[in-house]
């Protein structure tokens, strides 16, 4: 089963259909909803979403590695990644499974 | 931060909106996410990232605790990748 693609533009939709709100205030708010998730993020925070998931920053060490193009070895600067961990509940749902 | 955080900042900055409305808009935007990969679909959120699903073999796991054999069945599970923007931003100052 191939689904759709959901855009910022979907989940304002969504958000007046189901809320009643201004289309113009559903933009922002889904805008500011993902807004404060990454500022969240930035100041190192974790953050969970009950139901959905959660959202944590890792540093990564720095490593070497290599230009899979080239095959020549390169150095990997030690940087910051997202980790997300999804929910028992989406996990479930995603799945499909009765487990759970 | 959690939930009820991320929703009474959003109170804050929207004073002609009522908690009840802030909680409905949260609680629409993650399920209808969670929603879009239900349905073996994915979200899109340039700067911020994407949700897909990724199908998971069946494979051979062991029991822990015993030691067994157990098979696995195939998988299908939640997957993100962070966006340019946001991965940009996450490493601002310290390297680079």
């Amino acid at each position: 089963m191939k689904g759709e693609t959901l855009t910022r533009a979907d989940l304002a939709e969504a958000v007046h259909d189901e809320v009643g709100l201004t289309r113009q205030d559903c933009a922002g708010l889904v805008e500011r909803t993902l807004d404060l998730v990454v500022e969240a993020l930035e100041q190192g925070e974790i953050v969970k979403l009950s139901g959905f998931g959660v959202f944590q920053v890792r540093a990564k060490n720095a490593r070497m590695g290599r230009n899979p193009k080239t095959g020549e070895p390169a150095a990997i600067d030690p940087r910051r990644v997202i980790s997300f961990r999804a929910s028992q509940v989406m996990k479930a749902r995603v799945d499909g499974a009765a487990e759970a | 931060m959690i939930k009820s955080e991320l929703i009474a900042k959003l109170a804050n900055e929207n004073p002609h909106l009522t908690q009840k409305d802030v909680e409905r808009v949260v609680s629409v935007i993650f399920d209808r996410m969670t929603d879009a990969l239900v349905k073996g679909g994915r979200v899109e959120l340039r700067g911020f990232g994407a949700f897909s699903v990724r199908a998971r073999p069946a494979r051979a796991g062991r029991n822990p605790r015993t030691g067994e054999s157990v098979a696995v069945r195939a998988k299908a599970v939640p997957f993100f990748k962070s966006g340019k923007e946001l991965r940009e931003r996450l490493n601002l100052g310290g390297d680079a």
